[in-house]
């Protein structure tokens, strides 16, 4: 890996940080990013589906996923992994992303991960290749490319320091505070950096100083480097060694902080946990002495730290970078209390998912009332076959005579003086599990048994087991002798105009089991419609996700609840014709069997 | 700081309060109690018959070593392995009740370097265990770079540490090692000089051991010596760092195990303590030491990095002398939190005077945070000020800032006010300048 993130990065975020995934977003538009860099985030204990974020002055949605498994899943470019799980779950989630697989750097930020738990989680990503930034890190940043949550702070900051655009420098500090500080000194000496790290404070951390600075020599973007160590530890000496060896050949400039640390004994502990000298070649003035001595640019102190920076790169004559155009953020944002993604009436006219109404409306446009269902419901345009499939299934479901319980009711609503939209909704609102709502409860049923590979027998075991009776298997009085026509017709479309029937093939050899029990346990028009939607979004690449999210959307009933309109209206309109009087049910057909209530 | 020494006494309860996992073959009497004086000895006889019948030995638990060359294991009254409970308890009375000089390095049996001198407070005192020096034997455990290490000698006391290089076989082990490739290559390593006959059951302790150090989270864990005789274990001295980190892992497996102050330290102030308690109850970090309560330049710097370049560049510049504190905030600490800190520092501050009649001068320092909010913070600075802003200015103070970060520019806008209102003396600054600049300002003037 020569560069650790590049313009089409993306990242699936750990844990719903709204600050810091905000700035990222900030950063993205600011920089003209095609994409933004979060693709998914995690959120065990989130119900929703998405949060809401700010892309320069606009909302883009950021899908949420219970688990990482599922982020990678839905998102599998995304190989950035930031993980902002707290200390006692941070090395848990680390673990199950590395098992997952398919992540090429993972930041870690929790403090005080215990540290044999930080070493085994770091020595496994080793030998897997993954790249670990932190723990106890603010994480990494790629100038113009790629920000990691908080790391450079404020937008204005950030274009303060010029970390919108790459400049020439390597960065790796210990410290996240130091880490911007140093940016804005590095953007005052010099042009900006092109990669920085700060690589964590806790004692174990995943990526050291010469894992980043190796690759920062590989980048052909890097034209010299800066390191800020910090009084503890060896690993400074391993940069000695990699120049001395000739790993390392751009020019390094390097500081250990620290250097008070000599004055006191070892009862001070002065920055990061990391941070504690065990030898005396542990020590900031030791390490400074040694690197100088390898030929690293070395200050006599922090202070002076500038004016080395700025003659190293002045002695480089690097030719200047110029400055990119940016976008920028607006002052004042508000977020949207609402949500639409099928239409838009803001311009001169309104538009049906895309497609303006004049264009759908009129006959010799193509369109059918089925293709402004499929965009409007399903936000596709679907090709003649399942467009004409929508319509029958309105056509086949518009009406079922007088005496089933919705058209009784919207009949008796009309009766009492009700308006058409009130005697409606009277008889809208019996469609439920025992009228009408058979056709989601078909699809979910026999969906559910064909994705668990259940035989015929198993399923009716499993549907027995858990006490439901079959939906869309059963009819009063039809057989396989006497059969439904509507369904016969329904099957028969299928066959001659769908490309697959899988579900139906095996629903009917479902029915094949029923009706050798009971003649009459046949495969019923809500069963068949059912069944026939799965088969037709399958048809149409929607994938199992999707199509589950429709059955549970309720969009099937949706089609009984449309379709069965057209006629609970023509019934209403019949009563409003024949002006009939109200309807009082005849006493003679009650069962009265009333008790005096028991005195408690 | 993530490893913290514990009391030898804590090592050896954590260790029997799991032996019979780790060392299901070998049995340890766990006969040991840590007394603060001789009647608590007194009063623990009570309870431990074996205190009244058999002899014993006492000696300091005080995180210090070579307690023997420094003249405080009692294990003789006349002669070696007759002391009484009475004797132990008179001697702990005796020993802890003036300071005593404590040398931590030796060139043979002559102190060398500084004694530190310091109260004993805490004792820890066992049954004499008479035994052949070829029966103590070594080992200790720690982690070196990236490997786990075991230390392994068939000598055990001060011939080991003299002979260091000779007698020690060392084993390491990647992270990743499993227990079954850790015990065969600890058998395979047992040291040349363990008796043939007693070879396995040494390996077969040292593979408990290093799966007690491992599993309970030591970050040092060293036995020195243990004796061994045939399945019998007594362990005579042990040193040991706990992992703290881990410590919300382990809080059943340590039980109730205490972090105490090296001896010849001074004990926490209460001032460091409330900082302390303040820090374990946020997400923040507060931190607190220190240095020399009557110098003159206080610091309250935000950010673990950027605290450590101030005190860099102070003890450059004015020398350690003049550095009162050392400590940070950070982390987005709110402003009630902030508030404290920084009334906790201007108490201290303003207690005496300088002895030059110098006025005092306050740093509040800081790099560009990344999202700590500044205004915020700095609210709770301002608020301190309000409370202090008299004593403040009788010790003359003058304080210089820089911070930069998320609304930096409203907090250094508001400091800059409220002292101005206030009539504090104050300089302010922004990323402009460069982190530690003030500290060149403030001692120009």
């Amino acid at each position: 890996m020569e560069r650790l993130y590049t313009k089409d990065t993306q990242a699936i975020f750990w844990n719903n940080n709204k600050t810091a995934i905000q700035r990222m977003l900030d950063y993205d538009y600011t920089i003209k990013r095609e994409k933004p860099s979060v693709a998914a985030i995690v959120a065990p204990t989130s119900g929703n589906k998405f949060e809401k974020f700010f892309y320069g002055p606009d909302e883009v949605m950021i899908p949420l996923f219970k688990t990482t498994a599922d982020a990678k899943a839905a998102q599998p470019q995304a190989d950035v992994l930031l993980n902002f799980a707290s200390f006692r779950s941070a090395y848990d989630v680390t673990m199950e992303a590395l098992e997952i697989g398919g992540f090429s750097s993972m930041m870690i930020t929790a403090e005080g991960i215990p540290e044999r738990l930080a070493r085994g989680m770091n020595q496994t990503a080793r030998e897997k290749g993954v790249t670990v930034i932190g723990p106890a890190t603010v994480g990494a940043i790629t100038p113009g490319a790629f920000k990691v949550a908080n790391i450079g702070g404020t937008i204005t900051n950030i274009v303060n320091s010029k970390l919108h655009r790459a400049g020439s420098c390597g960065l790796v500090t210990r410290s996240g505070g130091l880490f911007n500080e140093l940016s804005n000194i590095i953007s005052i000496n010099a042009d900006g950096i092109a990669e920085g790290v700060a690589i964590g404070g806790d004692r174990f951390v995943g990526s050291v100083f010469i894992d980043n600075l190796l690759r920062m020599e590989k980048n052909p973007d890097v034209k010299y480097m800066i390191l800020l160590g910090e009084v503890g530890g060896t690993e400074e000496y391993k940069v000695i060694e990699a120049i001395k060896n000739g790993q390392i050949t751009k020019p390094v400039i390097a500081w250990c902080i620290g250097t008070i640390a000599k004055h006191y004994d070892s009862g001070v502990q002065f920055g990061h946990a990391g941070a504690s000298a065990n030898a005396e070649s542990e020590t900031a003035e030791y390490k400074n002495n040694a690197m100088k001595e390898a030929g690293i640019h070395v200050p006599d102190s922090f202070n002076d730290l500038p004016a080395m920076i700025n003659k190293v790169f002045t002695d480089m004559n690097i030719a200047e970078i110029p400055e990119p155009d940016m976008n920028t953020v607006p002052a004042s944002r508000r977020s949207k209390e609402f949500i639409c993604t099928i239409s838009d009436d803001r311009g001169e006219e309104a538009h049906y998912c895309g497609y303006p109404i004049s264009s759908v409306a009129t006959p010799e446009t193509g369109f059918t009332i089925g293709d402004v269902m499929s965009i409007l419901w399903f936000k596709k345009r679907y090709p003649r076959w399942a467009v004409d499939f929508l319509e029958t299934v309105l056509k086949t479901v518009a009406d079922h005579g007088p005496a089933v319980s919705g058209a009784h009711n919207a009949k008796v609503t009309a009766r009492a003086g009700k308006d058409v939209i009130s005697s409606l909704i009277a008889g809208l609102l019996t469609i439920g599990p025992r009228f009408g709502g058979a056709i989601d409860g078909a699809a979910e049923h026999f969906k559910h048994a064909n994705d668990n590979d259940m035989t015929p027998k198993e399923f009716l075991a499993h549907m027995k087991k858990s006490g439901i009776p079959i939906p869309g298997i059963g009819h009063r009085i039809k057989s396989l002798k006497n059969p439904d026509l509507r369904v016969t017709g329904l099957m028969k479309y299928a066959e001659e105009n769908f490309p697959s029937t899988p579900l139906l093939d095996y629903a009917r050899t479902v029915e094949e089991l029923t009706t050798s029990k009971k003649e009459n346990l046949i495969l019923n028009v809500d069963g068949t419609i059912g069944i026939l939607m799965v088969d037709m979004w399958r048809a149409l690449d929607y994938t199992d996700e999707e199509i589950d999210v429709f059955i549970e959307a309720g969009a099937l009933n949706a089609f009984f609840i449309l379709g069965r309109s057209i006629g609970f209206i023509g019934h209403i309109l019949d009563e409003k014709r024949l002006a009939m009087p109200m309807y009082r049910h005849p006493m003679d057909d009650i069962l009265y069997d009333v008790k005096r209530a028991e005195e408690l | 700081m993530a490893q913290k020494a514990i009391r030898e006494y804590d090592a050896k309860s954590i260790l029997a309060k799991h032996w019979d996992k780790y060392f299901p073959d070998f049995t340890y009497a766990y006969e040991t109690v840590m007394v603060q004086n001789g009647a608590d000895l007194r009063d623990a006889a009570k309870t431990n018959a074996w205190l009244n019948e058999k002899t014993l030995v006492a000696k300091p638990d005080m995180l210090f070593g070579k307690r023997g060359k420094n003249g405080l294991v009692l294990f003789k009254d006349a002669k070696p392995g007759d002391v009484k409970l009475e004797k132990a308890a008179s001697w702990i009375d005796e020993k802890s009740s003036t300071a005593q000089n404590v040398y931590f390095s030796f060139d043979g049996d002559t102190p060398t370097g500084e004694p530190s001198v310091d109260k004993l407070t805490h004792f820890v005192v066992e049954p004499f265990t008479p035994h052949e020096q070829a029966e103590e034997y070594y080992v200790s455990a720690t982690c070196v770079g990236d490997d786990d290490v075991i230390y392994m000698s068939a000598e055990g006391g001060m011939e080991v540490e003299e002979g260091w290089d000779e007698k020690v076989t060392e084993v390491a082990f990647p992270i990743t090692a499993t227990e079954d490739e850790i015990a065969e290559k600890i058998r395979a390593n047992v040291p040349a000089d363990v008796a043939e006959k007693d070879k396995a059951q040494f390996a077969e302790f040292c593979i408990g051991f290093f799966r007690a150090y491992r599993e309970l989270n030591f970050a040092y864990l060293e036995i020195n010596p243990f004796v061994m005789q045939g399945s019998k274990i007594e362990l005579l001295d042990m040193v040991a760092k706990l992992d703290d980190t881990a410590g919300f892992m382990m809080v059943d497996q340590w039980g109730d195990v205490s972090y105490p102050t090296a001896f010849g330290m001074e004990d926490k102030s209460p001032e460091e303590e409330a900082v302390e308690l303040a820090d374990s109850k946020t997400g923040a970090s507060l931190k607190l030491t220190i240095l020399k309560p009557e110098a003159r330049i206080w610091t309250m710097v935000a950010g673990g990095g950027a605290s450590v370049v101030y005190a860099d560049t102070i003890a450059d510049m004015a020398g350690i002398e003049d550095l009162a504190n050392y400590g940070e905030y950070s982390g987005g600490p709110t402003t009630g939190e902030t508030k404290f800190y920084a009334e906790t520092l201007f108490d201290l501050m303003t207690r005496e005077k300088d002895a030059q009649g110098r006025g005092k001068v306050l740093i509040i320092g800081g790099a560009i945070a990344n999202f700590t909010d500044v205004a915020k913070t700095f609210t709770g600075i301002i608020q301190a000020f309000e409370n202090y802003q008299d004593k403040l200015k009788e010790v003359g103070a003058k304080i210089y800032v820089r911070r930069g970060g998320p609304n930096y520019e409203k907090g250094l806008k508001d400091i800059k006010e409220a002292a101005d209102r206030m009539g504090l003396y104050i300089e302010v600054y922004g990323p402009e300048t460069h982190v530690t600049d003030i500290v060149r300002m403030a001692l120009e003037k």
